[in-house]
């Protein structure tokens, strides 16, 4: 959840604050309720139980059965979706500000087609689940690392520059994964290639999340620090540098965070569309 | 105090100005008038640090402007565009909070006291009731005002303005630039640009012309703004009227190549 950012004044930082709060119990209602749902019954009592059990000693008035599933397969998930659906929101929201265009989205620089490509690959080398996390992880972040730096070095105004860059290298690692598809063993690899391009978090284990959380973690709580200054970049280049932003550094900043999370993001679940590109305007029309 | 010296500018090897000097005082507005493409923008940016590939020298209170960080540079000039569309709605309080940034730590963003300083900036010119409307819904003329006021909140000694009345009607040219004036006698430093030689001889203290990337003129606006000035930036044959409430210029016969 990644609104616009700083203080306003006291009445709309007011409704800003209820807005939060509701916002976090509306969030922890719906995690709780998600332990509920699946094709294995779990009363909402017990999850509750089974999960404060981790950190107090309580005793056990549940299944074993119901203790594997709420630990180890629902709440890698629904921590994995907490996880990436915050980080992509939360990239979305920066990307928008720095290229001053309300229509880009954490994909803009080829995060997403890197890490396809990636993933892509490791599967067609028959590597294991974890090498094809840490590959799609790898392509993502050395993508965008090119597009930036391509990008900075073109003639002409930098953001334009860096999007167009993005867009050309996007094509150019989507026809390398839709190449590995044409040359991937047909019964085994291309479907688990196809699935994984798809987007999922059914397969999430505790091993993703416990990957996941350090590239969401450093990369998110500098955004958040600096996310007044991010406020000024969207108003324009110029403006911001006369309001004393350095731009160039902190448009370097946004964009090394975004791509961590946005890379560990879909690493670990895939391509998830329009999150990145939607929330921060449905954040914007309540703040 | 803003001092120029000697500034010169080239764009892929066409000059765009050269040898330009002048001086900006506390307490004064200094117009900045010259045709189309005579380099009015260009030498703003260059004043603001936005390029840096020009010779000469732009100093600040002594200080060379190239060697000082967008930060500290922020504390000295405040720049004051056109009104323009930004992407996203922000409220008018936002926009004139954004010239506090300077001052704030790196990581921080701004708190109540940040605020009651952008409702002061916003107070002096007259915008307080704005505070919470969505800037891109405001008219031309608040629009301006607001960024007027973001520049105040900069606290900086030197105001930069790039035709604040290009797209104003007629009674908010006026407005703005009495404002602009009145700022200027409470001791600020005002370089204003403008395609209008009325309103530089009306409002302001002292014109600089360019033409043909010289400086054309340079003194007061009762000395430097005369028929022959007209006649050579514009092309156009001007009569200087001397009314009781001041000098007006009407525009008269053919068009003169310059």
């Amino acid at each position: 959840m990644h609104g616009k950012g700083g203080t306003r004044t006291t009445a709309s930082s007011r409704r800003a604050a209820v807005c939060i709060t509701v916002l976090c119990v509306a969030l922890l209602l719906v995690f709780l309720l998600s332990f509920v749902l699946g094709r294995y019954d779990v009363p909402v009592m017990d999850v509750v139980r089974i999960l404060l059990s981790r950190v107090f000693p309580l005793e056990s008035t549940w299944e074993r059965n119901m203790e594997i599933v709420v630990l180890n397969v629902r709440l890698p998930r629904i921590a994995l979706v907490c996880l990436v659906g915050c980080s992509l929101a939360a990239a979305g929201t920066s990307y928008q500000s720095v290229f001053q265009n309300p229509m880009a989205s954490p994909d803009l620089l080829g995060a997403t087609s890197g890490a396809c490509f990636g993933a892509a690959l490791a599967i067609l080398l028959n590597a294991s689940r974890r090498m094809t996390v840490l590959s799609a992880f790898a392509f993502s972040l050395a993508v965008v690392m090119a597009v930036y730096l391509i990008g900075q070095r073109a003639r002409g105004n930098p953001i334009v520059s860096m999007v167009l860059v993005g867009v050309m290298i996007s094509s150019l690692f989507s026809a390398g994964t839709s190449y590995i598809k044409l040359v991937a063993d047909t019964t085994n690899q291309l479907p688990e290639i196809t699935y994984w391009l798809m987007g999922s978090f059914s397969g999430a284990n505790k091993a993703d999340v416990a990957f996941a959380w350090l590239p969401v973690a450093a990369g998110l709580i500098p955004l958040l620090l600096v996310r007044w200054r991010i406020n000024l970049l969207s108003v324009g280049e110029e403006d911001a540098r006369a309001l004393g932003v350095n731009t160039g550094a902190l448009r370097l900043v946004v964009i090394v965070c975004s791509t961590l999370v946005t890379a560990a993001s879909v690493a670990v679940s895939g391509m998830i569309g329009w999150v990145g590109l939607v929330i921060p305007h449905l954040c914007r029309k309540l703040v | 105090m803003l001092e120029v010296h000697k500034l010169c500018f080239a764009f892929r090897q066409r000059e765009v100005f050269a040898n330009v000097s002048f001086r900006a005082e506390p307490g004064e507005l200094l117009a900045v008038l010259g045709p189309n493409g005579a380099g009015k923008s260009t030498l703003f940016r260059c004043i603001l640090g936005f390029v840096g590939g020009y010779e000469g020298t732009v100093r600040v209170n002594g200080a060379d402007t190239r060697k000082i960080s967008p930060r500290k540079l922020a504390a000295l000039l405040a720049y004051i565009p056109q009104g323009h569309r930004p992407a996203f709605g922000y409220t008018a309080l936002d926009m004139v909070l954004m010239g506090v940034t300077h001052e704030l730590p790196l990581l921080a963003s701004p708190r109540a006291r940040q605020v009651e300083r952008a409702r002061e900036a916003m107070a002096r010119v007259g915008i307080e009731a704005l505070a919470d409307r969505d800037f891109t819904r405001l008219s031309g003329g608040e629009q301006q005002l607001v960024l007027i006021a973001r520049g105040l909140a900069q606290r900086s000694g030197i105001l930069i303005m790039d035709e604040p009345t290009a797209s104003l009607d007629y009674g908010n040219q006026i407005r703005v630039l009495q404002r602009v004036r009145e700022l200027a006698e409470e001791g600020y430093t005002v370089l204003l640009s403008t395609h209008n030689p009325q309103h530089a001889l009306t409002f302001s203290h002292r014109v600089l012309a360019l033409s043909h990337g010289r400086v054309a003129a340079l003194g007061t606006a009762q000395e430097a703004l005369t028929e022959e000035l007209i006649r050579t930036l514009y092309g156009v044959e001007a009569h200087f009227l001397q009314t009781p409430q001041g000098t007006v210029i009407v525009s008269a016969g053919e068009v003169r190549q310059p």
